[in-house]
């Protein structure tokens, strides 16, 4: 290792490719439009403080959170699927131990939240969120029911597609991410202007899961699978011996 | 084979669902060295509103300007019991609330110190991506020659330094648009 502070060694990790990202102002999507910045954003080399970022460990994640299909109370209702896949970074790398956050409403379409007001029944048995660690392969695996689709404010007879939100840190501050993973063939994915808030139709299509028949368990859940992608590293950094 | 990067959808309306169980503004662990400093603020939006669905998570370095994190590499000791990351969510006013021990200096690629800061992502509904931003201290001299305050112009910097109320209480701003818009970073 060279310098004592170690200042040199920084590597940055890589800036999205155009397109592949939403812009922040995106008018179809109405609570985009007073919320999103106008000024130009200040472009900041990654230092210390970006390349690294949280950890956590699997006493502080615990162990129970995979099943979002049972409660103490028992069953949850609806269509039972296993939504799996891995955390990989730009170059295809296993990212491994890193925290995989999900939620989503109910079978009917309705989330467990004070604010959701949408006429559809709660389900007592289905809370709607999950957390896990991803194994050495980057792989993480959640057993769930298949989300309704709902309705929402944003323009006339406006339906959100089938989704379920997912929040994945990755290695450092510089590859967090949030996304919503939705399932194919939907037909509301067309007219919905969050899914289509980015540009890129390749991106975009990278949001929509694959059925999955190597996970589909007979008698008892429908597979599908998701992989997620954080950023990868400006440059290769020598292996270590 | 490589692949971009997936890409970012909102955090929604709902995400305190998933994401609250690790939401909290306790207190440092008593064991934990530093100055403890309380940081309280708005989230507004571009009419000036409250954004009462906002969520913050905070990143920074422990009292001795040491990252929890493998990749810092320096000689200066972790602070067992502090990950150094918060997560925070705004009520029905847009206003949050932690406390956490003021970071030291950490290195800066020009090879100096960069000022004390926190590193913060600001996520919404409204919001596609996450935004970016940087909190620093008042009443540091380093901030004059800060890595990070160099790259934004002079008037706007003050959006990025918090207020001093109270001895160990401080004001910081989050303006998603508009006169007064906090400075955002690329990403």
């Amino acid at each position: 290792m060279g310098l004592a502070m170690g200042t040199a060694s920084v590597v940055g990790y890589r800036r999205p490719r155009p397109g592949t990202q939403p812009e922040h102002l995106h008018p179809p999507y109405l609570s985009s439009v007073k919320r999103a910045p106008r000024q130009p954003l200040v472009r900041l080399p990654h230092t210390l403080s970006e390349v690294t970022g949280p950890v956590f460990g699997a006493d502080f994640v615990g162990s129970n959170g995979q099943d979002l299909t049972h409660q103490p109370s028992g069953e949850a209702l609806g269509e039972r699927i296993i939504v799996s896949g891995q955390v990989l970074d730009e170059d295809g790398r296993p990212v491994a131990g890193t925290l995989v956050e999900v939620w989503q409403a109910n079978a009917a379409g309705r989330y467990r939240h004070e604010i959701d007001q949408h006429r559809a029944p709660l389900d007592p048995n289905f809370v709607g969120s999950g957390r896990t660690l991803t194994d050495t392969r980057g792989g993480y695996r959640f057993l769930t029911i298949r989300p309704g689709a709902y309705p929402w404010k944003n323009h006339a007879n406006a339906w959100r597609p089938a989704h379920i939100h997912f929040s994945v840190f990755g290695p450092a501050f510089a590859t967090r991410l949030v996304t919503q993973m939705y399932f194919p063939g939907d037909p509301l994915l067309d007219t919905d202007p969050i899914f289509n808030c980015t540009a890129d139709e390749t991106a975009r299509r990278r949001l929509v899961s694959f059925f999955d028949w190597s996970t589909t368990t007979p008698d008892y859940a429908l597979g599908y699978r998701f992989d997620i992608v954080v950023s990868g590293r400006e440059a290769t950094p020598l292996e270590a011996g | 084979m490589s692949r971009p990067a997936t890409t970012w959808q909102t955090v929604g309306p709902f995400f305190a669902l998933g994401l609250r169980w690790m939401q909290g503004d306790d207190l440092p662990a008593p064991g934990v060295s530093g100055p403890r400093v309380t940081i309280t603020g708005r989230v507004l939006d571009g009419d000036g509103l409250p954004v009462p669905d906002a969520l913050l998570e905070t990143w920074q370095a422990n009292a001795h300007g040491k990252y929890a994190h493998a990749e810092d590499t320096q000689d200066k000791p972790l602070e067992p019991g502090f990950r150094g990351c918060l997560r925070v969510g705004t009520d029905a006013e847009g206003r949050f609330r932690f406390t956490t021990v003021k970071p030291g200096p950490v290195p800066a690629p020009d090879g100096r110190s960069q000022a004390p800061h926190i590193v913060v992502s600001v996520l919404a509904r409204g919001l596609l991506r996450r935004l970016v931003t940087r909190i620093y201290f008042p009443d540091e001299s380093a901030n004059a020659t800060d890595f990070a305050l160099s790259l934004v112009d002079p008037p706007r910097r003050e959006t990025l330094v918090a207020r001093r109320t109270g001895p160990s209480d401080l004001v910081w701003n989050v303006i998603l648009q508009g006169p007064g818009e906090t400075v955002f970073f690329d990403f």
